[in-house]
């Protein structure tokens, strides 16, 4: 689904993307660790296009990110090319990023109508549903601003998922969450990946959440990703010494 | 702790003797005196001539120049608003030719005065005294003669408006600014286009923060409208100019411009309000009240229910 080839980005002269080489099938569910700086939330913008790569290949579900290739020439697309590319992959941010100026449903239900061209009833029945199964069936006509943190991060899940996104994107989902709302939006997001079995690449310090979803763990640092296994693997018995001084600084 | 948890005993109200504040009782009083001597001054002195102010306070030449000036303030403050988005998103522009044109415009048009601009579009004809639209150095299509198409109307709307875009592209752009990053970025990743972004999810955002400048410019706007009687324009206060000219009732005359002056402002004030409430939803957890619900909910207080 998702395919990275010795990926580089700069931004001026800070090289925050060293080579970065990476497979993700459908139906996985990859966790990225690693400590701020070491360019996680770097790479997933890249595979969003919502940064543009400097050297290297990134290519979602075939199809190169950003460009065309014909022969060995590259060619930019067009801004209408790279709005579709986009409208395939989900991404959920940080800060939930909701309109604020629409409320819940209609947060979820904008994307649909102008991008996808559904019929606004179709788009509100869809839209109704999706917030059903995040829980908050009962908040579909509250503004972002009356609803906790965790509410808004499952009504910007439900946003994502109303594309039908072929792969969603998560930046640190629950670092910006009281303690005692990250429950909620993990619950939302395991039941994502076992039961939907969605293809997922998550940017999270939550361990326990990435042992009980993930198939893969990676951790990053400097720009490379430096190891990679499964969550058993990874925790129980990681090889590298940045790693091992990594978790036991978080855990 | 091990004793029984004890029935709380809710103590007596507080009834403290209030601070004297015997400045307030000076200040009040001074008011008070000030307002009475302006009150029997405005009352008592014949020159005001009341009787007069009334009089041409509905007289059809001062409602037309009335209708005049809401014309003019409404015209130019949508040719404003228009020109002002226009640059604002042009300011914004990765392309530097585009947004430099929009910095110079700004720079022309903010840097000399609106009474300038207004009195060269009034004589445009000796600029300009032929219009003509074609293909530079090539053929013309259309010709007009400039007095036909620039009446001191147009000159006035246009002079104004064109002023209006410069101070609105800035009002304009800073309410863009102020729009989080991550909005955009959250309207992109749902492949939301470029324009669809800026119309669906930025400038109905940055309203919040344009509205209350722009209730201000339309304020301003009303009054500056009075400046187009130097182009001979008949406006609130080029009418009433042309009546005292005649009759010599200057004072009254302008007393009449100005309570139309103040009652217009006022109800532009109003609908400031109702504005501001309207695109700061969202924002808040509850919109704030309406001077009538507040009204009512002082009345229901008192009265207990």
């Amino acid at each position: 689904m998702v395919k990275a080839e010795s990926v580089h980005k700069r931004f001026g002269r800070l090289e925050v993307l060293k080579g970065v080489s990476l497979e993700v099938q459908p139906g996985e569910v990859v966790c990225m660790i690693g400590a701020s700086g070491s360019g996680k939330s770097t790479f997933l913008r890249c595979i969003n296009h919502l940064e543009r790569i400097d050297a290297g290949r990134l290519w979602v579900d075939g199809r190169l990110v950003g460009y065309r290739q014909s022969g060995d020439k590259l060619h930019e697309l067009r801004d209408a090319e790279v709005c579709r590319e986009r409208s395939e992959i989900g991404m959920v941010f940080q800060r939930f990023n909701l309109f604020g100026h629409m409320t819940a449903l209609e947060n979820v239900i904008e994307a649909p109508i102008r991008v996808r061209k559904l019929r606004k009833r179709d788009a509100v029945g869809q839209g109704k549903s999706l917030l059903e199964q995040v829980g908050l069936t009962d908040k579909i006509d509250n503004y972002p601003a009356q609803l906790s943190g965790g509410q808004q991060q499952r009504v910007a899940i439900a946003r994502a998922l109303a594309m039908k996104p072929k792969l969603m994107l998560f930046d640190e989902p629950t670092s910006a969450l009281d303690p005692e709302l990250v429950g909620e939006v993990l619950e939302v997001m395991k039941g994502l990946a076992l039961d939907f079995r969605t293809t997922m690449i998550v940017v999270t310090h939550e361990m326990g959440f990435a042992r009980e979803a993930a198939d893969r763990v990676l951790m990053m640092d400097d720009g490379r990703i430096i190891e990679e296994g499964t969550p058993e693997h990874f925790f129980e018995a990681p090889r590298e010494e940045r790693t091992k001084q990594f978790l036991s600084a978080i855990l | 702790m091990a004793s029984e948890p004890a029935e709380p005993v809710r103590p007596d109200e507080i009834k403290a003797i209030p601070v004297r504040r015997p400045g307030r009782w000076v200040a009040a009083a001074l008011i008070l005196y000030l307002s009475a001597a302006l009150g029997k001054s405005v009352a008592t002195n014949p020159r005001f001539e009341w009787g007069i102010i009334g009089h041409y306070f509905t007289s059809s030449r001062v409602l037309q120049g009335l209708v005049t000036t809401l014309e003019l303030t409404a015209l130019c403050m949508a040719i404003g608003i228009v020109i002002g988005i226009l640059l604002a998103v042009m300011r914004l522009s990765p392309n530097p030719l585009v947004s430099a044109t929009s910095w110079l415009y700004i720079w022309f048009f903010r840097g000399t005065p609106v009474l300038v601009q207004i009195l060269f579009w009034g004589y445009i004809s000796a600029l300009y005294p032929r219009l003509s639209l074609g293909i530079p150095f090539g053929p013309q299509f259309v010709h007009f003669t400039a007095n036909s198409v620039i009446s001191p109307f147009v000159a006035g709307m246009l002079a104004l408006g064109l002023n209006e875009g410069a101070y609105m592209a800035e009002i304009v752009r800073a309410g863009i600014i102020s729009v989080e990053e991550g909005q955009t970025e959250a309207a992109q990743s749902l492949g939301m286009t470029r324009l669809q972004t800026m119309r669906r999810i930025v400038l109905p955002q940055a309203m919040r923060v344009i509205v209350p400048p722009t209730g201000n410019e339309t304020i301003s706007m009303l009054k500056t409208t009075s400046l187009v009687s130097v182009i001979a324009v008949t406006d609130l206060l080029y009418s009433v100019e042309l009546i005292y000219a005649v009759n010599y009732r200057t004072i009254p005359l302008l007393i009449v411009a100005s309570i139309w002056y103040l009652i217009v402002t006022t109800l532009l004030s109003f609908g400031q309000y109702y504005l501001e409430r309207y695109f700061g939803r969202g924002t808040a957890r509850e919109l704030p009240q309406t001077p009538l619900q507040r009204l009512l909910r002082t009345l229901s207080i008192r009265h207990g229910v």
